[in-house]
């Protein structure tokens, strides 16, 4: 039982890794119905982006002083950075094709995750880069059940920006006229609403999420590398399917059961340690066969974006 | 009279190759209410869409208090008092009553007035208080007419331009509907474009009219002459 609790919190906060990466999915695909395949860029980057600043930080010794002030500014820059890389992305790549053919933006979307990935590789190597883990180490135990300050800052900061976005997108002027935009262009010029600074909007805060990911990917698993994106980018994107493309809550809800089914299998099945990675293929193609809406897709309603 | 305060001047506009307006020259005044009839596919929901920007002049131009609008972006428009019910409505349909209320006053920033506009606006349509908290795509179709025009009540338009609002709907909710547009331009004294298939009903609120064929504005006179010449009674007036 208390292995299975184990699994369970770890399960969690995989999970809401994906979900926050999953966001940014099915946020843009809400609003211009694209699979933006450079999504998983922003997570390396931000992986990246935060390792820097950390180690900067580090160099000059603030690391060893104000650890969780490095961090926190480390994020926030990163998730800046992350957000406007992606605005760049959006108008240089996307937005010269908005009236172009679906494929188009598909192709466009395609080149920029090469380019993207490997301009991280040119710049910063093909090698494992080290984040610094010192402050996390330690834990709490709880009749038996180990969790990590790691975990806990995992789940806390998921936790925080889960609802900052949801209250962003469903109480807010601004998250109306992006739930406005996702479901009607023309209409929503109609009443005022810039629909290019709104689909701008969409893209920055679906990769500044993204990138507050990455970081905590670097954390946990204690590195990173420029083909970090990729793998994690498929599961997230699984995550969105799974939830119903488009639909917020879903993308939130199928990032932790991805995670929750991946470190469960890889706890309960025989060698599931092995292929974990392919569970959430397998949710994927089984999601696109058998409910290609996702579980929240056609039912809810209200919560697609 | 006064400066017209919309005016369209030789506009033509093309879906791909297609030709939809092959130049269409009007006038509205300030506080009039001037109707547009003409049959399915004449260009009547083009020309709003021109006049708003959603579809482009090829050529020609659109003016608005006096100023050339047809290179605009569309969404500045609605802060100047442009503001269109579109056809169908479009309500945004996952969006509640409310929220869809709030869209339009978008652009607005004087809360206290958005507030009064929201209560004026459910005093006027009683239905949409006791509906504010569900989706707009939930209500019945007249319910969401309704909907649409308070929508554009909340930006507080100086010309509205209203297409085919009775598109569907009950005779009752019709009258209703009317009822209303009549009294925002009497009260508000906001200038009224209104596009109709329903001539009889327009022309009868309309102080002028315009006839629209295949792109091209046919005939033009006062609501009342249309109403009694003898050519329009039998295309439009089904007689
Ligand atoms: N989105 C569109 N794409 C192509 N053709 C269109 C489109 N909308 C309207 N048309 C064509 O333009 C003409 C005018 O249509 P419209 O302005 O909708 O007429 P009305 O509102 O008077 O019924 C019609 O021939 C119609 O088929
Ligand atoms: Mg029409």
């Amino acid at each position: 039982m208390e292995y299975f609790f184990q699994q369970f919190i770890n399960g969690i906060t995989l999970g809401g890794v994906y979900a926050l990466f999953a966001l940014g999915y099915t946020m843009v695909y809400g609003i211009i119905q694209l699979i933006n395949f450079a999504h998983g860029e922003f997570f390396a980057a931000g992986g990246y982006v935060g390792v820097i600043v950390l180690s900067f930080l580090g160099a000059h010794g603030y690391m060893g002083t104000h650890p969780w002030l490095c961090l926190a500014f480390s994020l926030v820059l990163t998730m800046g950075y992350c957000a406007m890389l992606a605005m760049a992305v959006e108008k240089i790549a996307y937005k010269p094709l908005r009236r172009s053919t679906r494929l188009s933006v598909l192709l466009s979307a395609l080149g920029m995750s090469i380019f993207l990935q490997n301009g991280l590789m040119l710049t910063q190597g093909v090698y494992d880069k080290a984040y610094p883990t010192a402050f996390v180490q330690g834990g709490l135990d709880i009749g038996g059940v180990r969790i990590s300050i790691m975990q806990l800052l995992i789940l806390g900061l998921t936790a925080v920006l889960l609802f900052i976005l949801n209250a962003l997108v469903f109480r807010t002027r601004i998250g109306k006229a992006m739930r406005a935009t996702a479901q009607d262009k023309v209409m929503s010029a109609l009443v005022g609403i810039n629909s290019n600074r709104i689909i701008s909007l969409t893209f920055a805060i679906g990769a500044g999420l993204a990138a507050a990911a990455g970081i905590m990917v670097g954390l946990y698993y204690g590195a990173v590398r420029y083909d970090m994106g990729f793998v994690p980018g498929v599961k997230a994107f699984a995550a969105a399917v799974l939830g119903g493309i488009g639909n917020i809550t879903g993308a939130m809800l199928g990032g932790f059961i991805i995670g929750m089914v991946e470190i469960m299998a890889a706890a309960y099945v025989p060698h599931g340690g092995e292929y974990k990675d392919v569970f959430a293929f397998i949710i994927l193609i089984a999601v696109l066969y058998f409910m290609p809406t996702g579980i929240m897709g056609e039912n809810v309603d209200d919560t697609r974006v | 009279m006064a400066e017209p305060i919309l005016e369209m001047q030789g506009v033509t506009a093309h879906y791909g190759r297609i030709q939809a307006l092959k130049g269409i020259s009007l006038k509205v005044f300030p506080g009039e209410i001037v109707t547009i009839i003409g049959a399915n596919g004449a260009g009547k929901s083009t020309t709003l869409m021109t006049i708003c920007g959603i579809v482009r002049a090829t050529a020609g131009e659109v003016r608005y208090r006096g100023e050339v609008i047809s290179s605009q972006s569309p969404d500045v428009l609605p802060a100047r008092g442009l503001i269109q019910v579109p056809e169908g409505r479009r309500i945004f349909p996952r969006l509640t009553v409310s929220e869809n209320l709030d869209m339009g006053a978008f652009f607005r920033k004087d809360e206290d007035g958005i507030r009064r506009d929201r209560d004026l606006v459910f005093e006027l349509f009683p239905v949409l208080k006791e509906r504010r908290r569900q989706p707009g795509g939930t209500l019945s179709g007249g319910e969401q007419q309704m909907l649409a025009i308070g929508r554009a009540i909340m930006g507080r338009p100086t010309v509205l331009l209203l297409d085919e609002p009775s598109l569907g709907l009950a005779p009752l909710i019709v009258q209703q509907i009317f009822r209303i547009v009549k009294s925002i331009s009497e009260e508000n004294k906001t200038t009224i474009v209104l596009v109709e298939q329903n001539a009889n009903l327009a022309l009868n609120l309309a102080s002028r009219g315009y006839v629209l064929e295949t792109g091209s504005v046919v005939l033009e006179d006062d609501a009342r002459a249309l109403l009694e010449n003898p050519d329009i009674r039998k295309a439009y007036l089904g007689e």
